[in-house]
């Protein structure tokens, strides 16, 4: 294994970013929710309303923090903090670009989707503790959906590995030089994509929050900065899944030389978090039964056959010896 | 199978494209407090009493507009003039219990109470919410500009005998054998 970190200051540095676009995407999420919806969204504090995020901070922090008598003291306290860390873990995996990264790992595919299952255990242990009917709903919901989507999404992108020959995310990337992965792995994609929002909780896969449904799911009971963090945990999702599809399918940091690599990194994951906000401003949400049977009957069959053919294919070109992992 | 792709995909791409048009739509919404929406003049809104052309109160304090709220909000107390006129004494309504459902005007039968497109009524202290006669009376006719209960209205009030209203003919003398 070859393990590179990077300086503390670059860490630092891609720690605090990470976080400000996560908390400044709740600014993006509402303009651009609202641009679809023919209104006009938060435009009042500051430039194009761009300090909302700096106002609602000072909201959420002020709150009271409040534990309900009758939860589970100890999980009640411990959930939101999990996927704050898990979903932040994940990114130290991610090449931003040739020089900006964390770590490079040799595992980096198979870190992410632990992480990004143990992320699951924040939804269920905060509903469970809550004590509370809605909350409780919310996380049985939220473990169906887990059952339903890790398994094919796993699977998916296996075929990403196949082609590139490695888990690791920036030889993946390196591997795209000639041709990016959602050509040959178009169904690939669209699996992983399914499965990246139904990972990240938002709509329509929001199944275990409803809040038509279950007041606020598995967050039912939670206030100030607790609930705080289960909000950007789930924005912080957000942009894991956009900067992963980028990395794994779209060619990660590569493009025309005219611009940076950062920012052509930058460009594609904001296309995919503006698309993330348009399927909340257009789809309806599933019955939680609906995306099992889905998932299990339809996508996994699917990302099977996927790995399949992929493999089969690298396996006809460079033969049984040199190809493949 | 076709169906299934039909349904999982080719439907939800068509949604997915119709949403993302409405990106170059003009928004509906007005910034409200620097821009104020048109307000449609049968807008139910604030209440007002109106003034007949003459510019006496057109409220004859039947009570019916008291009877038709919904809600309770309006309170009145009928007293009579020298002349034969009924007005209110006092006419007070609660604007913090009121609907706006436009009731009492549908019941006034002097045209007197009426709805306007005014909204903006927020007050820091919940008192403040109750009008009084001197806050609602208005100096013009509001909606209806010719109309004056009195000459068009039997009754008798000082000035103004039986038969002398319009389209009114003069009182039959039922005692008289004249033909």
């Amino acid at each position: 294994m070859t393990w590179q970190v990077g300086s503390a200051l670059s860490i630092g540095t891609i720690l605090f970013t990470v976080i400000i676009v996560a908390a400044m995407l709740i600014w993006v999420e509402r303009r651009l929710l609202a641009l679809w919806q023919e209104r006009l969204g938060p435009n009042r504090v500051g430039p194009f309303g761009l300090l909302q995020v700096v106002a609602d901070m000072i909201k959420i922090f002020s709150k009271e923090d409040w534990v309900p008598p009758f939860a589970d003291k100890l999980s009640f306290v411990l959930a939101p903090p999990i996927i704050m860390v898990v979903i932040l873990m994940s990114f130290t995996v991610i090449p931003f670009a040739p020089d900006v990264g964390v770590i490079d790992s040799d595992i980096g595919v198979l870190f992410v989707l632990a992480m990004a299952s143990l992320g699951a255990y924040s939804v269920m242990l905060g509903g469970l503790a809550s004590n509370n009917k809605y909350a409780l709903l919310g996380s049985l919901r939220a473990a169906a959906q887990m059952i339903s989507y890790e398994v094919f999404m796993g699977i998916s992108l296996l075929g990403v590995v196949v082609l590139a020959g490695s888990f690791n995310l920036r030889e993946i990337v390196l591997a795209q030089a000639d041709v990016w992965f959602i050509v040959p792995q178009f169904i690939g994609f669209l699996i992983f994509l399914i499965a990246g929002i139904a990972e990240s909780h938002r709509l329509p896969f929001d199944i275990p929050e409803a809040e038509q449904e279950i007041v606020a799911g598995y967050h039912t009971e939670y206030s100030g900065i607790k609930f705080g963090m289960f909000f950007v945990g789930e924005y912080l999702g957000v942009v894991l899944i956009s900067s992963l599809l980028v990395v794994l399918f779209l060619g990660g940091w590569m493009g025309p030389a005219f611009l940076p690599p950062i920012v052509w990194f930058v460009l594609k994951a904001a296309v995919f978090i503006a698309f993330f906000v348009l399927l909340r401003a257009a789809m309806p949400r599933p019955r939680y039964d609906q995306l099992m049977s889905y998932g299990w009957l339809f996508l996994l069959p699917l990302s099977l056959l996927n790995l399949l053919v992929t493999a089969a294919i690298v396996l006809a070109q460079h033969g049984a010896t040199s190809g493949g992992v | 199978m076709f169906k299934l792709i039909n349904d999982t995909f080719t439907s939800q791409l068509i949604t997915l494209w119709r949403v993302f048009r409405h990106a170059f739509v003009k928004a509906d919404t007005v910034e409200y407090p620097d821009e104020k929406p048109y307000m449609f003049p049968r807008w139910r809104g604030r209440i007002i009493l109106s003034r007949d052309p003459d510019g006496e109160e057109r409220c004859v304090a039947c009570n019916l507009c008291a009877v038709a709220c919904p809600v309770d909000c309006i309170s009145l107390q009928k007293a009579e003039d020298e002349e034969g006129r009924w007005y209110p004494e006092y006419f007070r309504i609660n604007f913090s219990r009121c609907i706006m459902c436009g009731f009492c005007e549908e019941a006034c039968p002097t045209n007197a109470i009426q709805l306007t497109p005014d909204f903006e009524m927020a007050e820091y202290v919940r008192q403040d919410m109750v009008w009084e006669k001197e806050d609602l009376l208005i100096n013009g006719t509001g909606k209806y500009h010719d109309y004056n209960f009195y000459r068009i209205a039997g009754k008798q009030i000082g000035g103004k005998d039986k038969g002398e209203a319009r389209n009114e003919a003069a009182p039959v003398d039922v005692r008289s054998l004249l033909p």
